[in-house]
This record gives structure tokens, sequence and C-alpha cells, in this order.
């Protein structure tokens, strides 16, 4: 009865007796949601044109976030290495397009899947050759981002928001804003939808296979790079964020892999639940379940619709 | 001209279905077991036989148990590192709880543990497939890496919570702990990776690989003719786990001698898989080449540039591995999306027909 207690009563309890702290730990799940959700972003964008799960997704945000803070270092301006790391991104994106996807073209999706892997392991090792493998401070007040906190007098207590984390949320809004726009309303949004539909029938028409790639790749790579700067300026920068690069992948699997608005939900249910799970749960297991709990959100949630919130049905034939 | 097989008629199905029908394979492999095990044994430095040659042949052994489930099944799992640590820590358990039971049975049972969670984990597999079955074995991964730090029942709470090796004995001769010897060691994971490949090697070519193959290559065509799906693919992770579990459990006592959780974690899955892709998937052979190939090539780095007048820094040698690691896989998956046992095959067959192309 005890344990039962502990698990279905307690925690509402303690949510009711403390408000603040609920809403405080509601905000700090929005926060990390939102950041799931821009790297869900990237998956979805490479996932939607061309079909491949882009596992290194997570790896770019730390390479872009990396080389930004590398570039800088070695003296460059903070806006001249923001232009210099886009550049970066864009021959990142040829390069995959020229040397991996171009040759692995009509393979089966799982070796896709496998490429990136090796994709992954090379930027890792490509990022600590060349900028080295200790953690770096993001240089957010160089390009211009508020620091600091606001404290809200609400509900009986304090409620701490950091102002970096108010900018991430603004910023990702208008990013999947414009992308939405982007998908939904350009000529180029429309092959995009086409290509990913099917490689052969958007070649038949006309559409390059090549350009697409190079332009979600690219677009992809500036999602990271934003993915980069909001989380390194939370923490620090280092290969270390590569786990949270896994964490995209519950995000993914609970919003659909082919759904923008999907992304945005999953990423804010699994950091919310995440937050929530953590702080109100996690003492019964001993804590550090975060680890783990996103994808158990995610199973759970598979076992009952196998393709996701947003997800399109899974049709199968022979 | 050595390697041809005119004049080797198969006048029975027993001699058809043999494991190496031609004359010239079977001399190979009992000159390749000869080299392993009696003259590696005899002549090698202690360095080759503990820090190259066993930890070569407990990946290999790993890699075979993730080939078997991706390789052969189709079912893409990330977990392989955790269901290794399921192995190591059930063995740690049971040969600390039963210490007069020969610790070489509690490493082959630890095997058991490791398919049981194994089991629990692939039964989303019926549901779900492809990407999202790789998300739910990493859930597994990430669930079991938790458990091993937070669960100190499991490393008998341990102050450090790692796990130490025991002495354990085999006929008054220590074979795990600090005074074993590397020979005596390394002699009992070849013999086990013997045991295990051959077992291996009938259990893919009878009924069961067959319906794993089957089920790969189209799962609903292999539902129509009457594969149970959910009972091959769990048998799958069963087989599997229980291959990586004896693998990890080997690993801790017969060659790291005490290990923490974190050896188990995610590179150690992403490791054995690149081992599988590289290898060649699906392929026996192939596992070791590819467990070859990417545990010894930082251990190359490290000692041939250094004996060339270049010595390259550590960090400089981890970081060269992971791009020529990541640049390898691109590359096979381009030339050779099977693999260096695929690069063997065509080797052989050159050699069938030399000196003639064709």
């Amino acid at each position: 009865m005890d344990i039962l207690y502990k698990i279905f009563i307690d925690p509402f309890v303690q949510m009711g007796m403390a408000p603040d702290l609920l809403v405080q730990t509601l905000w700090d799940g929005l926060v990390a949601g939102v950041l799931y959700a821009l790297i869900a972003l990237g998956f979805v964008l490479i996932f939607k044109a061309s079909g491949v799960f882009n596992f290194a997704q997570g790896i770019m945000v730390v390479f872009a976030a990396l080389t930004l803070v590398g570039l800088h270092e070695k003296g460059v301006p903070a806006y001249v290495a923001l232009a210099m790391t886009v550049a970066v991104m864009f021959a990142l994106a040829v390069g995959v397009e020229r040397l991996m996807l171009r040759p692995l073209v009509n393979q089966p999706d799982i070796i896709l899947f496998m490429a990136t892997f090796g994709l992954t392991y090379f930027l890792i090792g490509l990022g600590e050759l060349v900028f080295g493998g200790n953690p770096k401070v993001m240089i957010a007040s160089e390009l211009g981002l508020p620091k600091g906190t606001i404290d809200i007098n609400m509900l009986g207590g304090f409620v701490s928001l950091q102002k970096i984390d108010i900018a991430a949320t603004v910023i990702a809004s208008a990013m999947v804003a414009s992308l939405a726009v982007f998908f939904q309303k350009t000529r180029v949004g429309r092959a995009l939808r086409a290509v990913a539909d099917s490689h052969k029938a958007a070649l038949s028409v006309g559409i390059s296979l090549e350009q697409i790639w190079v332009i979600v790749w690219f677009a992809a790579g500036v999602v990271a790079l934003a993915t980069g700067i909001m989380w390194g300026a939370r923490s620090e920068v280092s290969f270390a964020l590569q786990i949270i690069a896994l964490k995209a992948l519950p995000v993914l699997i609970l919003g659909g892999f082919t759904s923008i608005p999907g992304a945005i939900v999953g990423g804010l249910i699994i950091g919310i639940g995440e937050k929530l799970g953590e702080f109100y749960w996690g003492p019964l297991l001993g804590s550090g379940i975060e680890s783990w709990l996103a994808y158990f959100i995610a199973l759970l949630f598979l076992l009952y619709r196998p393709q996701g919130l947003f997800g399109e049905k899974i049709i199968e034939r022979i | 001209m050595l390697y041809r097989e005119a004049g080797q008629f198969k006048t029975d199905y027993t001699k058809d279905m043999a494991v190496f029908p031609i004359l010239q394979d079977r001399i190979g492999v009992g000159v390749i077991l000869f080299i392993a095990a009696v003259i590696i044994p005899l002549f090698g430095s202690d360095f080759l036989l503990q820090a190259v040659m066993t930890p070569f042949l407990v990946f290999a052994l790993a890699t075979i148990g993730l080939n078997l489930l991706t390789g052969y099944t189709g079912l893409l799992s990330l977990g392989t590192g955790a269901f290794m640590g399921v192995g190591a820590f059930a063995c740690y358990k049971l040969t600390t709880s039963f210490p007069g039971v020969n610790v070489i049975v509690w490493i082959v049972c630890s095997g058991f543990f490791s398919a049981a969670v194994g089991v629990l984990f692939g039964l989303p597999s019926l549901r779900i497939k492809g990407f999202y079955l790789a998300v739910a074995t990493l859930a597994a991964q990430f669930f079991l890496s938790w458990c091993f730090i937070r669960v100190p029942w499991l490393f008998n709470y341990n102050v450090s919570g790692a796990i130490e090796v025991p002495q354990r004995t085999l006929f008054g001769v220590p074979i795990t702990g600090p005074n074993s010897a590397p020979v005596t060691r390394y002699l009992i994971v070849l013999a086990i990776v013997i045991v295990m490949t051959w077992l291996a090697s009938n259990l893919i070519r009878g009924r069961i690989g067959r319906m794993w193959m089957a089920v790969r290559d189209m799962d609903i065509a292999a539902e129509l003719i009457g594969i149970r799906l959910l009972n091959t693919k769990l048998l799958a992770f069963a087989v599997s786990s229980f291959y990586c579990g004896v693998a990890g459990a080997m690993m801790v006592f017969l060659w790291y001698g005490g290990a923490e959780a974190e050896v188990f974690n995610i590179n150690q899955s992403f490791t054995i898989l690149f081992m599988v892709i590289i290898g060649g998937l699906g392929s026996l052979i192939g596992s070791f080449f590819g467990a070859a190939l990417i545990y010894i090539l930082p251990i190359i780095l490290r000692f041939v540039p250094a004996e060339l007048g270049v010595p390259l820094h550590a960090a400089t040698v981890e970081h060269l591995t992971f791009i020529i690691v990541g640049a390898l896989i691109v590359v096979f998956l381009i030339v050779e999306p099977h693999g260096l046992a695929r690069l063997w095959q065509i080797g052989k067959q050159k050699l069938r027909v030399w000196p003639f192309p064709y």
C-alpha cells in the first residue's frame, strides 16, 4: 500500500503543496523539450526529403557548435565565425551528398542509416582532431544572446527563468514556423515533399535529387547550428552533448518520422514528461531515471500506435 | 592451382551438406585452428595473447551474436553493449553466490540470463520494426546501463561500484583473477569461441537459420508461408543475447579482470555494430574479419607510425581511429555492402579459377 501511495498519490500532493516548484519543473521540461524538438526537426527535415534516417544529426549539432567556438578561439570575430560555420555546414552538406548519398542512391533504408553511423564517427573524430576534445564555453554574449535570469514572484514562491531559455524558445518557434511555410508554400518545399514520396517519381518529373539533398542537409545543418548555440549556452560545448542527440530519437518515435508538428509536440511531451518523472518519481528509484524514461514513454506509445503521433500509417504489402 | 575442387565428387547427401565441402577448405580450417590453438599459445608473447588475441576473440563472439540478430534476422539492435553487461554481471553474481561451481560453467550459464533479458526487450519486435525497433533496443541499452550503476545488489554493494573478478581455478590452475596466466585465459576463450561458432554455423544452416533469413528478407511473406513471426524473432533475440552475454562475461572474467558499468555503454554497442557492418552482414567469418579490423586498427595506428619515426599522440590516435572507422563504414557500404566476408569470397573465387579470369 505504501508503495502505491508513493507512486500514485504522493507526487500529486507534492505538486499541489508547492505549485511554484511544479511550474519551475514544467518550465525546465519545456525548454529541454524545445531543444529536443529542434534536434528532432533536423532529423525530420532529412527524413522527409531523402528517406535517410540521419543518425548523425546530434553530432552535427555538436560539430556546428564546436566549429563556431573553435573558430572564435582562433581569433575570428564572433559574427564572422558564425558565417564561417554556416559555410562549413554547407560544405558538409555538399560533401555528404557527393561522397555518401549519391553512391548509395536506391539502396535499402537500413544501409543509408548505417552510413550515417559512419558519418557520426567521422565527424566526432574530425571535430576532436581539429578543435581538441576538451569542453569549451559557448560564445553566447558575443553573439548578442541575453544572459542572466528573471525571477517571477508567483504562487507563493519564485520561478526563475533563464533569459537564454526564453530566447531559445522564441528562436525555435520562429524556425519551425518558417520551415513549415517553406515546406508547404514554396516551390522547393513542394519538390522536397515529392522526393520524400518517391525518389524515382521525383526524378522522372525533372526534380534534381542532388540539389534537393544538398538543400535539406544544409537546412538540417543550420538547424543543428542553432540548436548547438542554444544548448551550448546552457551548458558547455563538448562531445558529451551527443547524448542529447540520442534523446531526440524517442521524440521522433513519438511524433512520427515525417511530421514537423510531430517533432515539436513529441519534443515537448518527452521534455516535460522526463523532467516531471525525474523530479517527482525519480527519488523512488534512486534518481537518474531521466536517462531511460524518454525511451520508455516512447516505447509504450509505440506499442499502442506504431507509426507515431502524426506519422503516416504504415501499409505493408507483398 | 592449389585451390581447385575438380575431381572432388559428392556421392551422398551428407557430403553435400558438409560445412566445408571442399578439401582445401577443411585443410585451411585445420591449419587455422592449429595455429590458434598450438602455435600462438606456444610462441606468442603475453602481450599478443593478452592484448590482441583474447579481446579479438571476445569481440568476435559478440559480433557473431549481433550478426545472428541483425545480419540473419534483419532486426537492428543498438543494445549489444547492455546485453554483454547482463552476461558479465550475471556471471559475477553467480560465481560469488556459488563459488563451488566452476566458473566456466557460470560464464556459459550467464548467457541464459542475457537471453532472458534479450527476449524481454525483443517483445515489441512483433509490432514495431526497422528504425523504431532500434530505438526500442536503445531503451534496453539505457535502462540496463542505469541498472548497472543504480542497483548495488548487482555488484555486491562494492563501494567502488565495479565488479572485481575473484580467483577461480580449474584442476588447480588459476583461470580467472590476477594470478591466472594469459595463456590459460586465451585457451579457454578460444575453446568457448570455437564451440559457439560451430554451434552458430549449424544453427544458421538448419531450419532455424532459414526461418530467420526468411523473416529478414520479407517478414510478411515469411508469415504467409507459416513461420510464426513472434517466436522466430524472439528466438533470434534470445540466441543473439546469449552469445553477447557469454562474450560480456568472458570480456570481464578472462580479459579485463574487473569492470565498471561504463564498459557496457552505448559506444560498446556501436563498436560491435561496426564490426558487423564492416565484416559483413549475415556472415560468420565476416564477424571475425570485422572484429579483427576494428579492434586491431587502433593498435596498428599506435605502433606503426611510432616504428616509422612519427609517434602520434594518444589522443590523436583515438581521433584518427574514429575518422578512419567512420570513413571505412561509408566506403564499405558503398563499395562492398556485404563487407569483408564478400571480399574473402571473391578472393576465393578468383583463386579457384586462377589463372583464368572466369
